[in-house]
């Protein structure tokens, strides 16, 4: 059974915002129909009373909400790829 | 004798009884790195001035008479996902490309304030996806004892500079082994804590319910320490425990009364090859003699551990790495057309194939239609892999296997074949998803390379664990064998 082919990977690869070529495309989609078809094995168990589980310790969780000082917008915009006025500058959005 | 080679307990009993100097143990090992770094390629960025800068500075304070701390003076290598204000971070990836963060990784924080003294950055995995570093996307690390081998992986950079001596401690993170895979292929000792015990402030994150920060080294006595200085709650990771944090070193001596260590032999029927599975079995044999007594256990989930791995994994990836959009920091596209493509074309150029894979992957398995098929059942298999150890922890203390199931693979051997790079985790990815502690230890050669004993503790008992390797270490010398020419 093909369970990932290349217009699940087009599909998928949209979702995560990943301009990729025909070549991966097709690549990724051989590649991780095998691991699917390896992870079928998990399909069969029951698990119909069995909880999800998300994460190793019970608990844990909020703090409280006290406000600190952040790490400042001169530093910060240090880091970025193109930045204009004190912010971070995009391609054109709306009207492109 | 060389300051090289020495256990980190060692260096700073020396600085401490000021006998050396750290400006004398960082330049000892600066030289090291310059003698076999172009052999190896562990680092991606040597940080020589700020080491030399922060011993200068440590060595003015111990002179003044400040008291030498738990690490003074000890130079660790730290993987290249561990944040340091103003010095940069790749995690091995090109989508980070002149990314300098603005904080420090508590991990990194609280080693410093320990007197360690950062002296590089290791080379890893891209993203910590990976088995072997050949994902770096910036150098491949090659495997001290036979250069045609990979020194695994993700944290192989950091694997490889322990094993050559150019630290005798490092930091590693471990997501589904990426600590004790590579200290068991380059022959040093690996401890990946229980979830929650180290804080993650500044760790890039890779799948957030399964990372781990946690140290290498040679002996299991140095491991406890840097673990000690490691552990503890911090207020900037709410994941980070507030369970209480013993002095792993101390207590080492006793072999805890009656320790019971459980071999899961079912689970090792699907395939460890000879050579390691009879290193195993006399570790095995090397515990009992120390005191140890042995019994079976089922663990019968444990097969399905790699499926259920390689779903949670990829899904918590695929959200982590959304924030990587060549807005903020990091590498942007030139010249794209619009915003949606700006975001397509950096991520396509700064992601190498495996994390384009796994984002895929992880996508997919959370896409509207297969959440539940793929998602969810791997979240209650999951549950099933838990309930398997807190089973299993009834009857013994312990439990054993080896960490993986062959020794060192050959350089390209798997790069092109991803399932099998990912059963290559068989043995190690059950303790991330079970949020469990996991020690590797050195346990002899395989066909002239090293291989490890992996040792699976109860949740928050690393304490166990740790003093269990050092009884091993004690009755064996495997910890004492050196890569050749090193």
């Amino acid at each position: 059974m093909v369970r990932v082919t290349v217009d699940t990977v087009e599909h998928v690869a949209r979702l995560a915002h990943l301009s990729l070529t025909d070549e991966e495309k097709a690549l990724f989609a051989r590649q991780l129909d095998e691991v699917l078809a390896y992870a079928e094995a998990i399909q069969g168990l029951d698990t119909s009373d069995v909880p999800p589980m998300r994460h190793a310790l019970a608990g844990g969780g909020l703090r409280d909400d006290v406000p600190r000082e952040g790490l400042g917008r001169e530093r910060v915009l240090e880091d970025a790829p193109d930045r204009a006025d004190g912010l971070f500058r995009v391609p054109r959005i709306i009207g492109g | 004798m060389s300051l090289v080679g020495l256990s980190a307990a060692e260096m700073r009993r020396r600085v401490a009884a000021r006998e050396v100097s750290c400006d004398e143990l960082v330049r000892a090992h600066l030289d090291r790195l310059t003698g076999v770094e172009p052999r190896i390629g562990a680092l991606l960025l040597p940080l020589a001035d700020r080491a030399l800068e922060k011993a200068r500075s440590q060595d003015r304070a111990l002179a003044e008479g400040k008291e030498a701390g738990p690490l003074a003076g000890v130079p660790v290598v730290v993987k290249d996902l561990l944040d340091i204000a103003d010095v940069p971070t790749t995690c091995g990836s090109r989508i980070l490309e002149g990314y300098r963060p603005p904080f420090t990784a508590t991990a990194i924080a609280r080693l410093e304030a320990a007197g360690a003294i950062v002296i590089g950055k290791s080379n890893m995995d891209e993203f910590a996806m990976g088995s072997s570093t050949e994902n770096s996307a910036y150098q491949h690390t090659k495997n001290p004892w036979d250069p045609t081998r990979v020194p695994g992986g993700s944290s192989g950079g950091s694997a490889a500079a322990v094993a050559a001596g150019i630290a005798p401690v490092a930091l590693g993170s471990d997501t589904g082994g990426s600590i004790r895979q590579p200290a068991a292929f380059c022959g040093v000792v690996g401890l990946k804590p229980s979830y929650g015990r180290v804080s993650r402030y500044g760790l890039v994150a890779f799948a957030s319910s399964l990372d781990q920060i946690g140290p290498l080294a040679r002996t299991v006595d140095d491991v406890a320490r840097v673990t000690s200085v490691l552990s503890g709650h911090d207020p900037l990771d709410s994941t980070s425990s507030d369970a209480e944090v013993p002095d792993f070193a101390a207590g080492l001596e006793d072999v805890p009364d009656g320790l019971r260590v459980g071999v899961p032999w079912s689970f090792l029927s699907e395939g460890v090859e000879p050579e390691t599975l009879a290193r195993f079995r006399e570790s095995l044999k090397a515990l009992e003699t120390a005191g140890a007594s042995l019994v079976e256990v089922g663990l019968p989930h444990l097969r399905h551990a790699i499926a259920t791995y390689y779903i949670v994994a990829t899904a918590e990836a695929s959200s982590n790495l959304a924030r990587y959009d060549g807005v903020r920091y990091g590498r942007r596209a030139p010249g794209a057309e619009g915003l949606r493509a700006m975001y397509g074309q950096s991520r396509d150029e700064g992601f190498g194939d495996e994390v384009k894979r796994r984002i895929i992957l992880g996508t997919f398995v959370l896409s509207s239609g297969y959440y539940d098929a793929y998602y969810l059942r791997a979240q209650k298999v999951r549950t099933l892999i838990r309930r398997d150890f807190e089973q299993a922890f009834e009857a013994c203390d312990v439990v054993a296997t080896p960490t993986t199931p062959t020794p060192a693979f050959g350089v390209g051997e798997k790069t092109d074949d991803p399932l099998q790079m990912y059963l290559e985790d068989v043995f190690t990815v059950p303790a991330n998803l079970a949020g469990i502690p996991g020690l590797s230890l050195p346990c002899g050669l395989a066909g002239g390379l090293p291989v490890g004993l992996q040792l699976l503790g109860r949740p928050f008992d690393e304490a166990t664990l740790l003093r269990c390797g050092a009884a091993f270490q004690r009755a064996t010398d495997h910890h004492e064998l050196r890569p050749p020419g090193y």
